[in-house]
């Protein structure tokens, strides 16, 4: 017999929160990979619409023939592009791979509540991934009703074939996954918590992770319930979203008194929830980035939590701001424009918290910082630019434009992926023992940074233009022409961009096996994850863990260091 | 610059709001950046740097809290004046101008009632992806979808609303000058979206009247 | 298709991800025939129409400037062509009591979309010939294909001189072919398991030839009027003579 518990139990059947929440962050990492190329492809078609990539014939015979991109190549294009980001690249990354890892480390806990509910949370993502990407492979291809997927146009067969189906049934399952974890990091975070780690005194990221864990609990039955409504609309002929008198291909359907913008209301019920799932964690993770490397504890730490908080309660009443043109009744859009507003508030106490966690501190500008600080810059404009679509009559002009396009890559790149990255390259040390090229790291950074900005923000101006989204070739329509030089040069540094993330997989790699060493507490960190050894061993904790103060007591006056661990009584007057 | 040019008469409003957001938005933009860049400048770690042991400032979090919130009670306010009065049907100008917009996978069929005023009868006049529309009146227009959901959308009028089935929407519009632009389906409808295109001519009233004449002796 | 689950397996799916799912357009089955008898019988004849023939619309070719400019005069709508009482794009083939088989031609039947008309409107094709499907316009067309029995297809052609291929695997009339951009153009196919069948002329005249001698259901077919049918016996090598008339309301 040997020792060590061999590579099936270690890796398909582990229960250990650390393992499922690397497999987590490796998964989701290559699920992003893929949606990245998929929209390289979009970048290619829209910079040089029509023209020929010769390669692709032979991979997309059907979708690209002779090299040359079909329209609902496009449409599937755009729309796996947003389900892989969404359903299998980020929310997996933010709260599987990070929630999974973190929240036992970070409250003192040996596991997680439910180890075994955990481990199928992980065996349930990946076949809910292959059930989702397997429509490429069906006749018609993958599904092309955008990642929103409005019925009629995604219930209906004549419109849209069994890869849509598919993608419904993985959603499905994917559901399932995220309520299991869901559930055990509500459990895990009020029952396991070491004596001592008052909610006042769990790191912001656990404060987090944990509003996003009640919002996916929450929202997500909704989204399951509706996706199951939208299959039997596809497969069983039922009309929950389809009413009387549609007329597709010169027939008369027979589906009756179903109503087309009830799963728009149901939809957005969870997917707005859902960017805040997306975007409260990456929020959570700066806010212990910041701390650590200004060296200074966070300015206004309930605030900071409280908003959080709030952000994901109001976040429960806005979903409509998505339908003000959708044709519901006017004094709805009214309603969802009051609690839209209602959200910036909270958001901009956070942003505004932050830069008093930076003023008068002492900034260490490593990798991490730099991620966190370009987070705080780059979610800003996707905040601010929030406030436009918020405003129900400049929405009339803007809604479904790429200025969307702009708005959401500002908020889901420029915010949870740069939180992430900062996650990843602050806790990486954490993880493998070992630390990540610094100097890679920051190649890395200012080349996403400065290219994601040359990517993204000439979207805007695109549309306030009024261009929409969604548009296979842009070019034919008049007003759009004079557009194209500005979404050539958006395209090649969309591909800069895609090509300086395969610096960062390589600074990943090379780093977990040549990497330096990286001891206990690399960054001279504060919370109770930095107490163990670098990787934690099964358990965690060696002993009993005692918590005696706040996660980020930093710089208190009379220490000897400038750090006091949570396992230490703080000289400070933070609790 | 940036925005389209402005055909319709409440086009002007939308443009002023867009204006506002963006002269405050753009305010805090660089206020956010520049304290961003200016902390990371002022405060790097060099050697005599002592990050000082603050938890936070009640006041100034009130602060921070409460202005933003006036400011966007004030957006808000601005904002549902000019909704109310473009989409409320209790506030839409009366008009005798009717057309009808019926979206298909992928095109708009359009429709005048003609001299009777009644749609469904012989005098109506209809084309497709054509719509003229005269300057100086406004237009009821009947918005209905075939088959999936489209959006009409004219960037010039700063007017966009979805065609959903099953679900007719009453919108309207008053051309302000004339002039050529393009109805463009702002809500992914299949795989002819991209070009389900219309074209809108605006044309003083006696042209638009000579126009419906004509297209009825083609038909 | 076996694949790992392990990380390293998901690699390989990035990969493979692109491409699109359908598999190229499967040949149908052509079974080998026995040689199929030789024939040498010939029916033509003419299609009339009686009542009232309302006149042809004006296509409203405004709705898409890539089409109007390519018809500098009015174009009237393919629905309903008669001149002189005869009725042109009649479908006119045998329905029962061919026997035999005859495998499908290898040169392919073209239909072209040209100034946002299909060309030809109606047609026959035999189950496993090929079907070639051209743009001739520098605009999109989808070509939305909704047959009962044989498979669906909807496809886009958004650039000019895109040509598509495809093939039906039985026989069945009417195969109706639709663009969605420009709801004016509509196609027919008739698809059949032998070669004997005719589309009418301006003239309305049709003609099948190479018949085998034998008793036979004749059919023919119109888009707005429908099928009329009669029972023909031919002896070897005569030719005969057949009209249909049809009445329009």
């Amino acid at each position: 017999m040997s020792d060590h518990p061999g590579f099936i139990k270690k890796y398909i059947f582990s229960t250990d929160h650390k393992v499922i929440g690397i497999q987590f962050l490796i998964s989701s990492l290559v699920f992003m990979v893929a949606g990245g190329l998929l929209a390289m492809l979009m970048r290619w078609q829209l910079g040089w619409p029509g023209q020929p990539l010769a390669f692709m014939e032979k991979i997309a015979p059907e979708g690209m023939p002779g090299g040359v991109m079909v329209p609902e190549y496009y449409n599937m294009l755009f729309t796996m592009h947003g389900s892989i980001m969404i359903f299998f690249g980020i929310i997996p990354l933010l709260v599987g791979a990070f929630g999974n890892y973190l929240i036992p480390l970070k409250i003192g806990a040996p596991d997680m509540a439910f180890p075994k509910l955990n481990a199928l949370s992980f065996w349930m993502f990946i076949p809910a991934a292959l059930i989702v990407l397997s429509g490429f492979f069906l006749e018609g291809g993958a599904a092309a009703s955008g990642w929103t997927a409005y019925p009629p146009l995604s219930a209906l067969k004549e419109t849209m074939g069994i890869g849509q189906t598919m993608w419904v049934a993985g959603v499905i399952v994917l559901g399932f996954s995220s309520i299991f974890g869901a559930v055990n990091y509500i459990a895990t975070i009020l029952n396991l918590r070491a004596p001592g780690m008052t909610f006042h005194r769990l790191p912001i990221s656990i404060w987090m992770l944990f509003t996003t864990a009640i919002l996916t609990l929450l929202a997500t039955p909704v989204l399951a319930a509706s996706m199951v409504l939208l299959l039997l609309d596809r497969t069983l002929g039922t009309s929950f979203f389809l009413p009387a008198g549609m007329i597709v291909n010169g027939e008369m359907l027979a589906h009756a008194g179903g109503q087309a913008i009830l799963w728009q209301h149901l939809f957005w019920f969870y997917s707005h929830p859902a960017v805040y799932i997306m975007i409260l964690p990456s929020m959570g993770f700066v806010s212990d980035v910041l701390p650590t490397f200004a060296r200074k504890p966070i300015f206004g730490y309930k605030a900071i939590a409280y908003a959080g908080v709030a952000i994901g309660g109001v976040g429960f009443m806005v979903w409509a701001h998505h339908m003000f043109q959708a044709g519901m009744n006017p004094a709805l859009g009214t309603t969802f424009m009051i609690s839209t507003m209602v959200v910036a508030v909270p958001t901009g106490v956070k942003i505004f918290s932050w830069l008093g966690t930076l003023w008068r501190g002492s900034i260490r500008l490593r990798t991490p910082m730099l991620h966190a600080l370009g987070f705080i810059s780059m979610f800003l404009i996707g905040g601010l630019t929030g406030i436009f679509v918020a405003s129900t009559p400049v929405d009339m002009l803007l809604h479904d434009t790429y200025f969307v396009v702009g708005h959401i890559h500002y908020v889901l790149f420029g915010g949870s992926l740069f939180g992430a990255f900062a996650g990843i390259t602050f806790w990486f040390p954490k993880m493998f023992g070992r630390m990540m090229g610094e100097r890679l790291g920051k190649i890395h950074f200012w080349l996403t940074f400065v290219l994601f900005n040359v990517v993204m923000f000439p979207m805007f101006v695109l549309g306030i233009g009024g261009m929409p989204r969604r548009i296979y070739d842009f070019t034919q329509y008049a007003g759009l022409v004079h557009f194209l030089q500005i979404n050539r040069v958006m395209s090649l540094a969309a591909f800069g961009l895609m090509a300086s993330q395969f610096l960062f997989a390589f600074n990943f790699f090379w780093s977990m096996f040549l990497g330096k060493k990286a001891g206990d507490n690399p960054w001279e960190a504060t919370t109770l994850e930095w107490t163990v050894p670098s990787p934690p061993p099964h358990g965690n904790f060696a002993g009993p863990v005692t918590v005696h103060c706040g996660p980020y007591e930093y710089s208190v006056p009379g220490a000897k260091k400038d750090w006091t661990m949570q396992t230490e009584k703080s000289l400070g007057k933070g609790h | 610059m940036l925005l389209p040019e402005s055909a319709s008469t409440y086009a002007p409003r939308v443009d002023q709001l867009f204006w506002i957001i963006l002269g405050i938005t753009g305010f805090f933009f660089f206020l956010v950046q520049a304290c961003l860049l200016l902390f990371i400048l002022k405060y790097r770690d060099r050697p005599g740097q002592k990050a000082s042991y603050v938890h936070g400032s009640t006041l100034v979090e009130i602060v921070w809290t409460v202005i933003p919130a006036l400011i966007l009670v004030g957006l808000t306010i601005a904002s549902q004046k000019v909704w109310a009065e473009i989409r409320y049907p209790s506030l839409a100008p009366a008009t005798s101008l009717q057309v009808e917009i019926l979206a298909e996978q992928f095109a708009w069929n359009v429709r005048y009632p003609g001299p009777d005023g009644q749609f469904e009868t012989p005098d109506d006049i209809s084309t497709i992806n054509q719509l003229h529309l005269p300057v100086g009146t406004p237009v009821k227009i009947h918005l209905r979808s075939k088959d999936v959901i489209h959006s009409f959308f004219v960037p010039e009028f700063r007017m966009k609303q979805d065609a959903v089935p099953g679900l007719p929407q009453q919108i309207w519009v008053e051309a302000s000058k004339a002039g050529q632009f393009e109805i463009r389906c702002a809500e992914l409808c299949g795989l002819g979206h991209y070009r389900m295109k219309g074209f809108v001519t605006t044309e003083p009233l006696a042209e638009f009247q000579a126009w419906l004449t004509e297209t009825k002796a083609n038909e | 298709m076996k694949r790992g689950l392990k990380a390293g397996g998901l690699a390989v799916m990035v990969l493979t991800l692109l491409a699109a799912g359908n598999k190229p357009q499967e040949a149908a089955a052509v079974r080998p025939a026995e040689a199929a008898p030789a024939g040498g019988a010939t029916l033509s004849g003419s299609i009339s129409v009686t009542g009232n023939v309302p006149a042809p619309t004006k296509i409203k070719m405004a709705a898409d400037p890539a089409c109007a400019q390519a018809h500098p005069d009015a174009v009237m709508s393919r629905e309903l062509v008669a001149s002189n009482g005869k009725l042109q794009n009649v479908l006119v083939y045998v329905k029962d009591g061919v026997t035999g088989s005859f495998p499908a031609p290898t040169e392919a039947v073209v239909i072209n979309q040209t100034g946002c008309m299909y060309e030809p409107h109606v047609f026959g094709i035999q189950a496993g010939q090929k079907l070639e499907i051209l743009n001739s316009d520098a605009t999109l067309h989808n070509v939305n294909c909704q047959p009962k029995l044989n498979k669906k297809f909807n496809l886009a052609q958004p650039t000019k001189g895109m040509k598509s291929a495809k093939t039906f695997d039985q026989p069945e009339v009417p195969v109706p072919f639709k663009c969605n951009v420009h709801p004016w153009m509509t196609a027919y196919a008739g698809v059949f398991g032998h070669p004997f069948f005719a589309v009418s002329g301006a003239d309305g005249a049709f003609s099948i030839s190479n018949l085998p001698a034998g008793t036979y259901t004749l059919e023919a077919w119109h888009e707005k009027l429908g099928a009329k049918t009669q029972t023909v016996t031919i002896a070897e090598g005569e030719s005969k003579k057949i009209t249909f008339s049809f009445e329009a309301k």
